[in-house]
């Protein structure tokens, strides 16, 4: 087993990254993320693994910084918080269209706007649907714990590289902030321009005189063309969605009834879970992993025993819309969420759902 | 086993270093252990809280409502926090500056008077120390090794110096936390 560290899920963020072999962190400061620079500040990763650890001038100028070492076939992030990861859309969506691989982080906070600084999960449509303008994704991953932001850290890496697509991880202020226990892992060295080269071909590390040069672009001005980029793009999503959905079900195989939840919002439904149990409600709790690819099938097959499920979300409702899906109408689903950085308690999330389902509290 | 904490006080007191010190030394005892802050403007010159969990299984919720035990050291946080107190839990204070006693009648209330018991020994710092003593006592969720193994994690080495000073603030608060 790994030292064992308390961390707060921001700190365990850029721990993994500096233990990942991480080669560039472009950021720029937000509540509630920055603890993330702040780590790889006082950590000085550039004076042992050689990592490049930069507070850039602003939230746009760190993205096209991670463009910039992606095209290099670096392993590269950046971290921000809702209004910081706005302003990153251009750059995120230059990303999908060129295939570059990148990790981008996402500590949501309460908004629209400036909104304030406490958790929220309002953010969902941004990160699964697009965000960005154009017809593209991202891998996108949904921690509920510091040790999963830990863990993840390398994952998205993995499906940013197997996929050449930008991933990201969306958290929020409560995972973010929060201290647990994290199993931190063996340092694994960043690789080398040799190895680099030789993992990704496609990127622009100096022309040998036996290839034609190696071009990152996302402009294809003949539309067959684009059409032909568009294509494989969409293929790389569906090749997602069979290969590398993640999930995880909690006293789902005996229930009538589940709440769907993820991040901060499924720990908290979890609680609901144990009390619903101690009265005998056969309640259960399915929880996606991968916002995107969104794990349709799995709920598909767990809601054919049920009579009912709820979306628990700190949002007006945006990951209910594909447990519908999901669903099929099979099924009623309600939506139950909290707003503008307001948390559920375990308490109100159990009222609501006896409420819906049970004929009142 | 499960202890679901809340210490609120204000910020500069130690309540989040506090709470930190509790989650390292259920570490140390193999607990699970979750630390939730409160980062919100509030802190910045208020008032500050932190919620610790410690459990023999896999926690849940990092964020209750109610707790088993609630160290309170300012009125704030009295007022905020008297009633999210679980019936039958705990209430633990320091007395100094509290111009509302606490009322309830249904939970057990602890005074630790450590502002006055810090400046006796000359060193306002290890305060928080002497409250942590006073909920050990009564709560003896951590052993007192753990206590000094979690410091002696989670400081720097130079700063391991201090870690009888904070021990003698621990078994301080331990001899004169008592009952209302």
């Amino acid at each position: 087993m790994g030292d064992l560290k308390l961390m707060k899920g921001n700190e365990a963020v850029a721990e993994a990254a500096i233990r990942a072999g991480v080669d560039g962190y472009f950021g720029y400061p937000i509540t509630p993320q920055s603890e993330v620079l702040e780590h790889l500040m006082a950590n000085k990763p550039y004076e042992t693994t050689g990592m490049v650890v930069l507070q850039a001038e602003s939230e746009v100028a760190a993205i096209n910084m991670v463009y910039g070492g992606a095209s290099c076939g670096r392993m590269v992030m950046t971290s921000s918080s809702s209004p910081g990861i706005s302003l990153k859309q251009e750059g995120i969506s230059y990303l999908a269209g060129s295939e570059l691989p990148a990790l981008i982080v996402n500590v949501v906070r309460g908004g629209p706007g400036l909104g304030d600084i406490q958790p929220s999960q309002g953010d969902y449509f941004q990160a699964t649907k697009g965000g960005g303008h154009g017809d593209y994704r991202m891998y996108v991953l949904a921690p509920s714990s510091v040790q999963e932001m830990y863990d993840f850290v390398k994952i998205a890496f993995d499906k940013a590289f197997k996929y050449r697509n930008p991933s990201m991880i969306l958290s929020d202020g409560a995972i973010g902030q929060m201290m647990e226990k994290v199993e931190i892992s063996e340092q694994t060295p960043r690789r080398t321009p040799e190895e680099i080269e030789k993992q990704c071909p496609w990127a622009t590390v100096g022309k040998p005189t036996n290839r034609q040069r190696n071009i990152i672009t996302s402009l294809y001005l003949d539309p067959y063309v684009q059409e032909k980029h568009v294509l494989k793009i969409k293929a790389k999503y569906e090749r997602m969605q069979k290969e590398d959905v993640l999930y995880e079900k909690i006293k789902c195989d005996d229930a009538e009834y589940i709440l769907v939840a993820y991040g901060s919002s499924a720990r908290i439904a979890q609680k609901t879970v144990d009390i619903a149990r101690k009265q005998g409600i056969k309640l259960g709790l399915f929880r996606p992993i991968t916002l995107f690819p969104f794990p349709s099938k799995e709920l598909f097959e767990v809601s054919k025993h049920l009579k009912g499920a709820l979306a628990v979300e700190l949002s007006t409702g945006q990951m209910v819309e594909d447990v519908k899906l999901a669903v099929e109408c099979k099924i009623p689903v309600y939506h139950f969420g909290r707003y503008g950085g307001v948390i559920h308690t375990p308490v109100e999330i159990f009222n609501e759902f006896k409420s819906k389902f049970l004929g009142g509290i | 086993m499960t202890e679901e904490i809340i210490i609120a006080g204000f910020g500069g007191q130690g309540v989040l270093s506090m709470g930190k010190i509790l989650a390292y030394s259920g570490i140390m005892q193999n607990q699970e252990v979750s630390w939730m802050p409160s980062y919100g403007p509030e802190m910045r010159g208020g008032t500050a809280n932190v919620t610790v969990i410690l459990s023999d299984e896999r926690i849940s919720s990092p964020i209750v409502s109610d707790f088993d035990t609630a160290i309170i050291l300012n009125q704030q946080s009295m007022d905020k926090f008297e009633g999210s107190v679980k019936k039958g839990g705990v209430l633990i204070y320091d007395p100094n500056g509290i111009t509302r006693h606490p009322t309830r009648k249904d939970i057990t209330i602890y005074a630790v008077e450590a502002t006055d018991e810090a400046n006796k020994m000359g060193n306002t710092k290890i305060f928080n120390m002497i409250v942590l003593g006073g909920y050990l006592k009564i709560k003896p969720v951590v052993a007192i090794d753990n206590v000094i193994k979690g410091l002696e994690k989670s400081l720097p080495k130079r700063h391991h110096n201090l870690i009888p000073e904070n021990k003698s603030g621990i078994l301080k608060g331990m001899e004169i936390v008592k009952q209302k």
